[in-house]
């Protein structure tokens, strides 16, 4: 009897299995399944649920503990600095994505159509710059764009900058929190691209070219549909990441003199609510905008690709 | 012709290629020679021009002792913050990881959704979030209040789920059963035992994350003694004259010591990248696709 309790569910005996037993038994793996995942559950209800709960609570209410509807959210809607927060951010991202689509794709194809040592020699440089990461990459490319001292400082002539103040121009702030953005995270997404293209099955691509495709059709008729998912999840994720921006702005405005408004990105402006204007209702709203945000960026990525197949 | 296209499709690939060589590697070149260089030299010479290890002692030891050793303060609140929230993330994720692909229990689906659902947002989203509840219970300020938020990664327990699920067969766990194992026993003499490459995998994406994270401790820890590196560097930064002419130049914080402090703050994930870079590639796809 125990052996047949304790096989595996799908072997022939389970289906013979008594009903009771097979009810004893999840009950039994049931208890210890809870115990393996209990500390986690922990974790996930104080850092996941609870923070995201109280913000809402706290988004819903007046600084006074009362239900105020969406009083909250118009009320910072309205701020004028909420809209220019938002199309700072979605001018950053309008850049930041296309240039995912054209030149991380295009490189990951050229990398595909090389020898593969070298082109593994090209995908680890591509990523080094990763591990700078947040401060570190915003303190760099501050040197990287002060013409006095920029190993690119020729290029920056070109353009007739002169000083650091002239590069972070507030207009010019979206490309350059692209470029760092490029800089620093388009190496592992070159790398994510470059795996998918080499899933894709060698035959398919000689059968291309035997009949007569040239690289660059191959590429646009072949490997790019059979890797579509893949860009929808970088896109994705690049978007729900950049609707966050928070460090850059910070640091670039830091450097600027005063020219840079703290609120650039919404997030900042939430922070400015709470540290600035005490105000956690209103910090609380603009946070649970950014959630929604997250969340449909999830919601999407789950339900409409089947990337993350649980079972 | 088709040989032709060829040729010309690698020649224009291999300029592209080596460009945006030139692109990303150019920053982490300039970044590590300018140390040796004085703040003059990096605005009159070259900017590939060799400087000399006096300059870089100099920029060092101004670097390193400024402000009672800030910089070693700063090292050790990043080491203490990052592999305290991955300690903790390991004890939790592991066996969450495998409770999840190995055990049946009513709402196991719906914590691998909710899982999934987190681990896909980005974490910034529930940093001011975490502050305000943290303010609520009086804990901001206190190196926990970023260590507990670290230890949450939800990631690590998808990748041990994947890894659980995907690795480690049923009939073995089923076989120990037979010979008498308890669950306990069963997680901790064949599970736990073949979780190595999963330690590996969990430690190095939760260090990257941790030891860059700005947002998080910026909001928490008020009190500079607490800061780690990324809000060093922007302390640094508010203070020199290199990018606030207003600020006085008395405590000689110019760029070469600003790469300095920016090169200690990048070494440890650098070091980490070299030495992962392997496991890394194929890492990078495990975690995010189901084989």
């Amino acid at each position: 009897m125990k052996s047949v309790v304790s096989t595996d569910a799908q072997s022939p005996q389970g289906t013979t299995d008594s009903l009771s037993s097979k009810l004893r038994r999840k009950r039994k793996n049931g208890v210890a399944g809870y115990a393996f995942v209990s500390g986690y559950f922990i974790l996930l209800a104080l850092f996941g649920v609870a923070p995201a709960v109280y913000a809402i609570c706290l988004a819903f209410t007046s600084t006074g503990g009362h239900f105020v509807g969406l009083s909250n959210f118009i009320k910072t809607g309205e701020d004028f600095r909420f809209i220019p927060a938002f199309e700072n951010v979605a001018e950053y991202l309008l850049i930041w994505l296309g240039s995912l689509v054209v030149i991380v794709i295009g490189l990951a194809l050229m990398l595909h159509s090389i020898a593969r040592k070298v082109s593994a020699a090209f995908r680890f440089v591509f990523y080094l710059p990763g591990a700078l990461a947040g401060a570190a990459s915003v303190l760099v490319w501050l040197f990287m764009l002060d013409p006095t001292v920029s190993p690119w400082r020729l290029f920056l002539g070109v353009f007739g900058f002169q000083n650091l103040g002239q590069t972070i121009l507030p207009g010019h702030l979206p490309l350059i929190f692209a470029i760092i953005a490029f800089w620093a995270g388009a190496g592992g997404w070159i790398v994510v691209t470059y795996g998918a293209l080499n899933n894709i099955p060698n035959e398919l691509i000689e059968a291309a070219e035997l009949d007569g495709a040239g690289p660059l059709q191959t590429a646009i008729r072949i490997k790019l549909p059979l890797i579509k998912k893949w860009i929808t999840f970088m896109l994705i994720l690049a978007f729900a990441a950049g609707t966050q921006l928070f460090v850059e702005p910070q640091l670039v405005g830091e450097a600027s003199l005063g020219l840079i408004s703290p609120t650039w990105s919404p997030n900042e402006l939430a922070y400015y609510f709470a540290f600035q204007n005490n105000n956690f209702n209103y910090a609380a709203a603009i946070s649970v905008d950014l959630l929604v945000i997250g969340l449909l960026c999830a919601a999407v990525l789950v339900f409409r690709t089947k990337l993350f197949e649980v079972e | 012709m088709r040989f032709f296209n060829r040729v010309w499709t690698r020649t224009f690939s291999y300029i592209v290629l080596l460009a945006f060589t030139a692109f990303f590697m150019v920053p982490v070149i300039w970044l590590l020679f300018s140390p040796f260089k004085t703040d003059h030299q990096l605005i009159s010479e070259n900017p590939f021009a060799l400087g000399t290890l006096e300059n870089l002692g100099h920029a060092v030891r101004v670097m390193f002792t400024f402000e009672d050793y800030s910089l070693l303060n700063w090292l050790k609140n990043s080491a203490i913050y990052s592999f305290g929230g991955i300690f903790i993330a390991l004890i939790f994720s592991i066996p969450a990881g495998y409770g999840l692909a190995h055990t049946q229990f009513i709402g196991r689906r719906t914590l691998l959704g909710i899982t999934l659902f987190v681990m896909i947002m980005p974490a910034t989203a529930l940093v001011l979030p975490l502050f305000l509840e943290a303010n609520s219970v009086h804990a901001v300020g206190t190196p926990l209040a970023v260590i507990l938020p670290f230890s949450f990664f939800p990631f690590g327990v998808y990748l041990a789920y994947i890894f659980y699920s995907s690795s480690v067969p049923k009939d073995l766990l089923a076989a120990a059963r037979i010979d008498g194992c308890n669950e306990w026993d069963v997680f901790r003499r064949i599970a736990l035992p073949l979780a190595r490459p999963i330690v590996a995998l969990v430690t190095f994406f939760a260090f990257v994350a941790n030891w860059n994270n700005f947002f998080l401790p910026f909001v928490m820890l008020p009190n500079s003694t607490n800061y780690p590196l990324p809000i060093g560097l922007q302390d640094l930064l508010s203070t020199t004259p290199a990018f606030n002419p207003g600020q006085g130049g008395q405590v000689g914080i110019y760029r070469p010591e600003l790469a300095v402090a920016t090169i200690v703050a990048m070494a440890p994930v650098m070091i980490v990248f070299l030495f992962a870079q392997r496991s890394l590639v194929s890492g990078l796809l495990a975690g995010s696709t189901k084989e």
